[in-house]
């Protein structure tokens, strides 16, 4: 996979802010191939984002850019200038959980936990943008983000619980 | 590390520096940058140049930007103009990757899989691409010259591409090996012209490049009754779909074989044809 970064010692590196968790993070001396998720789980300390693949294909990585959810290990760190970044971190203070978070570890949709992070922000954006979800929605939603455990349907249940219990509340 | 700010701006860096490495989605450079298959030096990022963004209608034609996310070609209001781009954007990967992957990254990628390449291919889609020497327009053939290939020159980048906005439905088919995160193992493009009474056919993942079924569409708009157009019958379904096949020329890897392909193109040809016509 990315071991391979010490390519930056050859090479000229680059210094940059990123906004993640509407913080400004400086980033230094980083080499400039270095994928958004390596600068936010070597360099800026969120280890909440997974790295399962590398390439796109199982959605561990999963942010938001601008508000819109993406796989970090495909975006180029430096290129990430100038967007909102929000990882798994962002979403409830330190030591809380979100409802949703609650609502996947009540349903059993936590096993190994590798997949969870960025199974929470997908479906957190789901949320964001449909406010009841059907079944097939969630699972077009969740498309993208690979679970070797449970075999997707406690992750179903969790967020069909979350959705319901926000409808629900207002 | 430059995010360029104008199509003007990525011309004069490029020209300046042809070895510099363009950045749209990432969803194709990051996969080689993270395993160590290349190195980039210095990289320009045109995901943020407004010349390269949205789309617009002009003309009775349609324009897109080539930094045009999948996301943005599922939008309704751009799937009204060109639904075969929008059903073929929608069977991208998976939403992280249609969110990031562009137009203009599938172009210059140049796979024979690349998703989009068949419905601009049976659109006659035309190509603008700029450098500091100048424009040009290329049509899909003269971009993509083999697998992988294109004739872009190092200090020039792709900027939008014009497809017609038809009267007429339009379909695009894909096999792979399951719904979310597949790579094609065949697709067909097909689009009825009522105006021209044409349909047109491409495919892909089944030759070195998106290749149009000519034949097939010279037979089938002798046959089809343009004053009232009707799922034909079986026999005619059948014979279109060989006829299409017969523009393929696939090869067996790891993800199917030769046959497999041949088969799936004829089926998903009579399908998307009786489709259009019903
Ligand atoms: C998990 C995964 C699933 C995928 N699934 C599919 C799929 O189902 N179907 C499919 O077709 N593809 C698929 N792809 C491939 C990829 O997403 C597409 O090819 C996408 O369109 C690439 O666009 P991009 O903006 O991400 O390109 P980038 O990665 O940013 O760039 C790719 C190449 O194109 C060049 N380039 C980009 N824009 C321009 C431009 N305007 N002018 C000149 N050169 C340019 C870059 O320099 C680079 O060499 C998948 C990729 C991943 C990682
Ligand atoms: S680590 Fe990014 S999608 Fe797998
Ligand atoms: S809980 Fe183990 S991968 Fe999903």
């Amino acid at each position: 996979m990315s071991e391979d970064r010490s390519i930056a010692a050859e090479q000229a590196t680059l210094s940059y802010t990123l906004r993640v968790n509407g913080t400004d993070r400086p980033v230094a001396d980083a080499w400039l191939g270095e994928s958004l998720l390596y600068v936010l789980r070597e360099r800026l300390g969120l280890p909440g984002t997974k790295n399962a693949c590398d390439q796109g294909e199982c959605g561990s990585c999963t942010v938001l850019a601008d508000g819109l959810p993406v796989c970090s290990c495909m975006m180029l760190a430096a290129a990430a200038v100038g967007r909102e970044i929000v990882t798994v971190e962002g979403l409830a203070d330190d030591g809380e959980l979100t409802d949703l978070q609650q609502a996947f570890v009540d349903h059993g949709a936590v096993q190994c936990g590798f997949c969870t992070p960025g199974l929470i922000v997908a479906s957190e954006h789901l949320l964001s943008v449909n406010r009841s979800p059907t079944e097939l929605e969630i699972r077009e939603a969740i498309s993208g983000n690979l679970c070797r455990c449970t075999g997707y349907g406690r992750v179903i249940a969790a967020i069909s619980a979350a959705a319901e219990a926000r409808t629900a509340a207002d | 590390m430059h995010v360029a700010e104008s199509l003007e701006e990525v011309c004069a860096l490029l020209a300046d520096d042809p070895s510099a490495s363009l950045l749209a989605g990432g969803t194709d450079f990051m996969v080689e940058v993270n395993y160590s298959h290349r190195r980039p030096r210095s990289v320009i990022a045109i995901d943020r140049v407004p010349e390269l963004t949205g789309w617009r209608q002009s003309n009775g034609h349609i324009e897109l930007g080539a930094a045009m996310t999948y996301a943005e070609m599922e939008h309704p209001l751009f799937a009204a103009y060109v639904p075969a781009l929008a059903q073929a954007a929608r069977t991208v990967g998976s939403p992280q990757i249609r969110n990031a992957g562009t137009l203009g990254g599938n172009l210059a990628t140049a796979s024979p899989a690349g998703d989009t390449l068949p419905p601009l291919a049976a659109l006659g889609a035309r190509v603008r691409i700029c450098s500091r020497r100048g424009s040009r327009e290329a049509s899909i053939d003269e971009l993509i010259v083999g697998p992988k290939k294109t004739t872009l020159a190092p200090d020039e980048v792709i900027v939008s591409v014009r497809v017609p906005a038809l009267d007429g439905p339009q379909e695009f088919l894909k096999v792979g090996t399951r719904n979310a995160m597949v790579i094609s193992v065949a697709t067909v493009a097909l689009i009825l012209d009522r105006t021209q009474r044409s349909v047109r056919v491409a495919l892909g993942s089944v030759a070195p490049v998106p290749v149009r079924a000519a034949e097939a569409e010279r037979w089938i708009a002798e046959v089809v009754d343009w004053d009232a157009p009707a799922v034909p019958a079986d026999d005619i379904l059948v014979r279109f779909g060989e006829l299409v096949a017969a523009a393929s020329s696939p090869i067996d890897d790891h993800r199917s074989t030769a046959d497999y392909r041949r088969h799936a193109v004829a089926v998903m040809a009579s399908r998307a044809l009786a489709r259009v016509l019903s």
